[in-house]
């Protein structure tokens, strides 16, 4: 009985040690100096750490840090965060003495988070080039992210279904084309229209899954949400470069429920099977030509077409402005703006803060580092050093490009770097699930909005 | 350096900037962490009894002349070698294959997290748990439950007054194994519930990993959080020990 005692000692310990290292576990770092800033002990060559966002884009960084190190013979080391988890690696790995010296942020509201750690680019050649000096990331006049690339989303359409839709003889829409669709209210028709003939148009739904899973729902509670959000802004005056917005009455949530009702009633899964749905799946679904329509953005190409199977063709890929039902959308275009600041990590040393600015502006700059960022990345770079024909040939980007050269079309920025927080948007995600669920009714959704957007506004302060 | 940096707002952990006590209030006003809590003791409870009373009848039939017992064995066993993640996806698919005949999924209640967190656990931990009672029923030295049958003792009797208490020791270790792994369970719920609906399934350790990773400006209330985990699951077992601890006979 003794030794039995002792087995359950030995346990006890053995748990409440390994309880403890998982609670110190990140902290152990911090003991062997600040920890901070790429380690480039190394003579000669300098090394780079860099953060990226974008999981879908980390092979071309492979390829782009081989022949950086070719051609400058400096190291880049480049780590991708899995989706969804920027922010989890980005403090995690700060902590280590291998913290990231670029890092991104994704606006104002994350800058606060991470002023302490974002250097002041002004001097630096890459802003030097920046087109629209305005669009940085600026607090006190010091400059301290530079957009990289500008996107845009709206309601992606396959004009192969749409085109068989409107050359039906018993449509109910009175239109020809999709072209035609100016306001919410047409698209409905055409929608509902397309779901009674599905069938007969060989798909299971009109839209494809709203993929509601916590953590795949960031299409609806940020993307959606920036629409009616805007348009609140815009009738109220309030200037999105200032962090100051804790309040909203979302007198807009009408419209949302409009265009999200449409989405989950006119899909190819039933509207209570949402919350296991993920955004992978719904393109998916738009890949095989099972839908018609997805609501995404112009970095889903390589996702679409990297689809074995894919059946969507380049030429009849095309974007719809997100219709809400609101007045004056006629003129409304798509999202398009940026969430995707760089900075540069201030605790790293001095040389190599200057190693990652020339590192941003060899790819920026560089011929090989621009047939990258056209080419292999996809980005619309908003740099100066970019002739107007290097742009990116993906069907996408290239409707977004034709859409901000429209004349009188009013393109909506992305207001949502003003969300308040991560949970916010977690916590609109929950009630749009429970929602479609039918467990919640509208007006619970637009008062945890409100609430929520009250109460994480207040936490930051 | 945990319990220093509970009391600091900070980013990373080289920057920090002390507050006091203001982490731990912030903690308790949160809902979502007392919320966290009443989960988890709630699954804790019914996933110990659960685990332990089927790991017992098992290991019960399975110490029985049967043919393929230690097949059996084995098989039960097995689950027990999967990693936490990789069933919590599978479970997931499962169990939402059986709910889609309802039109429904996983994430529609928090019931339904619930007794899909308890199914699981119990999946994964009564091979585990089994193995652990065979060897004490097998330690049961044969003349006692043999002078128990001669004395006329039925064998509700015998499992009452001789099997239970010799196997003590082996209920030791499981009630504590079990109250433990339940209390700080982590990948399972992160890949078969995330939470959903709307952090309802969220338990301790999530609700901490989420507080220190997924709010900005909250690492140091994740800290605090973690802190009073920590307590609570040495309390726990501490007291579990000594319950138990002094049940045990001597053979």
């Amino acid at each position: 009985m003794i030794m039995k005692k002792q087995t359950a000692a030995v346990l006890a310990l053995a748990v409440s040690a390994s309880l403890m290292t998982a609670c110190g576990g990140d902290r152990g770092v911090s003991e062997n100096g600040n920890g901070n800033g790429g380690n480039n002990g190394q003579s000669g060559t300098r090394t780079v750490r860099f953060l990226n966002f974008k999981p879908e884009i980390a092979s071309v960084y492979d390829e782009i840090s081989r022949t950086y190190e070719q051609e400058t013979g400096n190291k880049l080391i480049v780590e991708t965060a899995a989706n969804n988890t920027y922010e989890q690696t980005l403090s995690a790995k700060m902590a280590t003495s291998e913290a990231p010296v670029i890092f991104q942020v994704n606006g104002p509201r994350g800058y606060a988070n991470w002023s302490g750690y974002c250097a002041d680019l002004s001097d630096t050649e890459i802003y030097k080039h920046l087109t629209d000096k305005d669009s940085a990331l600026v607090s006190g006049g010091k400059v301290y992210g530079i957009p990289y690339t500008i996107e845009g989303y709206g309601i992606i359409y396959n004009e192969e279904i749409t085109d068989k839709y409107f050359d039906m003889a018993d449509k109910a829409s009175p239109l020809d084309s999709m072209d035609d669709v100016k306001s919410f209210a047409q698209l409905k028709t055409v929608v509902e229209d397309m779901q009674a003939k599905k069938d007969a148009l060989g798909i299971k739904g009109v839209f494809a899954a709203t993929s509601l899973k916590p953590g795949d729902d960031w299409r609806w509670h940020t993307h959606l949400a920036n629409v009616p959000v805007y348009y609140e802004f815009e009738d109220s005056g309030t200037d999105l470069t200032e962090n100051g917005v804790n309040e909203i009455s979302f007198k807009y949530g009408e419209n949302f429920k409009n265009i999200f009702d449409l989405y989950i009633n006119n899909s190819t899964v039933d509207r209570k099977m949402l919350g296991s749905k993920i955004t992978d799946e719904s393109m998916a679904e738009f890949a095989m030509g099972e839908c018609a329509m997805v609501q995404n953005g112009s970095w889903a190409w390589s996702q679409i077409n990297g689809i074995s199977g894919n059946k969507v063709t380049a030429e009849n890929i095309n974007f719809l402005p997100i219709y809400t039902g609101i007045e004056g959308e006629e003129k409304q275009g798509l999202c398009i703006g940026t969430e995707n600041y760089l900075c540069i990590n201030s605790q790293a040393d001095a040389d190599t803060q200057k190693a990652a600015a020339d590192f941003l502006y060899w790819l920026y700059s560089s011929p090989s580092g621009k047939n990258y960022v056209t080419n292999k990345l996809g980005f619309i770079a908003p740099f100066d050093t970019f002739a107007a024909n290097e742009t990116p040939d993906d069907p996408l980007t290239r409707e977004v490009l034709d859409w901000l050269d429209e004349k009188d079309v009013k393109n909506i920025p992305w207001s949502f770097t003003v969300f308040p927080s991560q949970t916010f948007k977690e916590d609109f995600g929950a009630a749009l699930l429970q929602y479609a669920q039918g467990s919640a009714d509208w007006a619970d959704v637009e008062k945890k909005v409100v609430d929520s957007w009250k109460s994480e506004s207040a936490n930051l302060a | 350096m945990g319990i220093y940096l509970s009391f600091n707002k900070f980013t990373t952990v080289s920057n920090a900037e002390w507050v006091g006590l203001d982490n731990y209030k912030r903690a308790f006003n949160n809902g979502d962490f007392l919320n966290a809590l009443w989960f988890t003791a709630l699954f804790t409870a019914v996933s110990v009894v659960t685990v332990n009373v089927f790991a017992f009848l098992i290991a019960m039939a399975l110490t029985r002349a049967i043919r393929g017992r230690n097949i059996f064995r084995t098989i039960f066993f097995m689950p027990n070698l999967i990693g936490g993640i990789v069933l919590g996806y599978i479970w997931n698919l499962i169990i939402n294959g059986v709910l889609s005949y309802f039109g429904v999924d996983i994430s529609f209640k928090a019931s339904y997290g619930f007794w899909g967190l308890v199914l699981l656990t119990n999946w994964q931990l009564i091979g585990y748990m089994m193995v652990i009672y065979i060897a004490g029923i097998q330690n049961i030295p044969r003349d006692l439950s043999e002078a128990a049958e001669i004395d006329g003792a039925t064998s509700g009797q015998i499992l009452r007054h001789v099997t239970i208490p010799m196997v003590m020791p082996s209920v030791t270790i499981c009630t504590f194994l079990t109250l433990t792994n339940s209390f700080k369970l982590f990948d399972q719920n992160l890949a078969l519930t995330a939470g959903a609906p709307g952090r309802k399934t969220a338990m301790l350790a999530l609700d901490i990993y989420n507080t220190f990773y997924g709010r900005a400006g909250w690492q140091g209330v994740g800290q605090a959080k973690a802190v009073i985990f920590f307590i609570i699951v040495a309390l726990i077992a501490f007291a579990q020990l000594k319950i138990t601890g002094s049940r045990e006979v001597e053979s």
